[in-house]
């Protein structure tokens, strides 16, 4: 079954959405990989202003977003074609906004003086303005990288896996994993210094 | 830009590896082939330990079999309602329907008590020490346990306490209902603390698993994929 787009075709009410993205998600049970595609890149956006506001002040919006996806994706064969797709939706997009929180929480406090360079301590003090020039300077350090640092980086600092996890995804040993991380983190660190 | 990349890339990832599925079948089907199944193991686990002699008299007693028949409505009830829980924004009653025939168990066991008050004064109330009950409820509902929990791994994990909570529930309440078949105890206040405590006991426990036994996981496979893509 395939399910033509057409964002002009149907008027932007939640119901009609809603019907959308139930034949959507339909066809996808069926294996249809356009409607997929399709109906998580119309997700995307609505996803991403969910979780802003649910939690204004994730600094990984993006990641959160990414997670809800692969959550959909891994649990879409317990949505019953003949119910609402948007409750089903968001019950899975809140349940995984408060998982992140909770384990970006935990995290935080066991790791983040050692993960984060000294202009991310004392967070809590800092205005806004403050966070996110911090938060631009991190990025234009990352961006600084070589490729395989970078992807250490992201892969354990920012989207949390395990040193083992990484490995496994990444197809490089444990050591130079750490070993990638590690000058990585000295690499953003004079970066950051040069940065001022 | 690098960000929008990596979405793009995590949606064309997903989207090739979006293989046919068969949905999950309705909470109630679900639960009734867990019944079906685990009732053919307690009918076994019933027959090595031996019915109870005086079972045909004992069924035609209302109150007995009103308590039967509610241990074995929660167990169906409690499975339906972890089968439920496991399907995102699945009416909320669902979980909780199995709280009425729980309620009625009660209510049995304690118009059990009150015979008893009646009959042999307060008296009637002093427990005897049953503590093999907890144990044997354990080792009977344990491979109903594991049946259900393969079975609710399938669903999604937005309520695993409950989900967990409610599989236990459903495994040990059959297991109480094998007890009462096969045991010739019949006090209503032992019945009460040492079966029905267990039950509750270890429902209780079960459930502070929840998040332990059920969580998010990604497949390796897709990830591998959505590695494949990134290189």
């Amino acid at each position: 079954m395939r399910i033509r787009s057409g964002r002009g075709e149907l008027s932007d009410t939640s119901n009609d959405r809603d019907i959308r993205w139930r034949a959507l998600m339909a066809a996808s049970q069926d294996g249809d990989h356009a409607a997929y595609a399709e109906l998580l890149s119309d997700l995307f956006p609505v996803l991403r202003r969910f979780v802003m506001r649910r939690w204004p002040n994730a600094y990984d919006t993006e990641d959160v977003v990414q997670e809800i996806l692969a959550s959909i994706h891994t649990v879409r064969h317990t949505y019953d074609r003949k119910r609402p797709f948007t409750p089903w939706l968001m019950t899975i997009a809140a349940r995984r906004v408060a998982d992140a929180a909770r384990s970006r929480y935990a995290r935080a406090n066991e790791t983040t003086v050692d993960v984060l360079p000294e202009t991310f301590q004392d967070d809590g003090a800092k205005s806004e303005q403050e966070a996110r020039d911090d938060r631009e300077a991190l990025i234009r350090a990352m961006a600084t990288l070589p490729a395989g640092q970078r992807h250490a980086i992201e892969l354990i600092k920012l989207q949390g896996l395990s040193l083992d996890e990484a490995a496994r995804v990444t197809g490089k040993s444990v050591g130079s994993l750490k070993v990638g991380v590690h000058r990585a983190i000295k690499a953003m660190r004079r970066a950051l210094e040069r940065d001022g | 830009m690098a960000r929008r990349m990596l979405n793009e890339e995590l949606i064309k990832t997903l989207a090739e590896n979006c293989a046919p599925i068969r949905p999950l079948a309705h909470p109630a089907r679900r639960a009734l082939v867990w019944f079906a199944v685990s009732s053919c193991y307690v009918a076994v686990v019933v027959a090595a330990m031996g019915v109870r002699p005086d079972f045909l008299a004992k069924v035609a007693d209302p109150r007995f079999a009103t308590e039967l028949a509610a241990a074995f409505l929660t167990s169906i009830v409690a499975a339906a309602g972890a089968f439920s829980a496991g399907c995102p924004a699945r009416p909320i009653w669902e979980r909780f329907a199995a709280g009425f025939f729980l309620f009625v168990w009660a209510a049995a066991l304690a118009i059990g008590c009150w015979r008893d008050v009646d009959a042999f004064g307060f008296a009637g109330l002093l427990a005897h020490s049953d503590i093999y009950c907890l144990p044997t409820i354990l080792a009977i509902s344990i491979p109903a346990a594991l049946l259900i929990l393969s079975m609710v791994k399938r669903g999604a994990p937005t309520a695993p306490f409950v989900t967990i909570g409610l599989a236990a529930l459903a495994s040990t309440a059959l297991a109480a209902a094998a007890l009462r078949l096969s045991f010739r105890q019949d006090a209503a206040v032992s019945v009460c603390i040492w079966q029905f405590g267990s039950v509750v006991l270890l429902t209780g426990l079960a459930s502070l698993f929840g998040r332990a036994l059920l969580h998010w996981t990604m497949r390796d496979a897709l990830l591998a994929s959505f590695q494949a893509h990134r290189r």
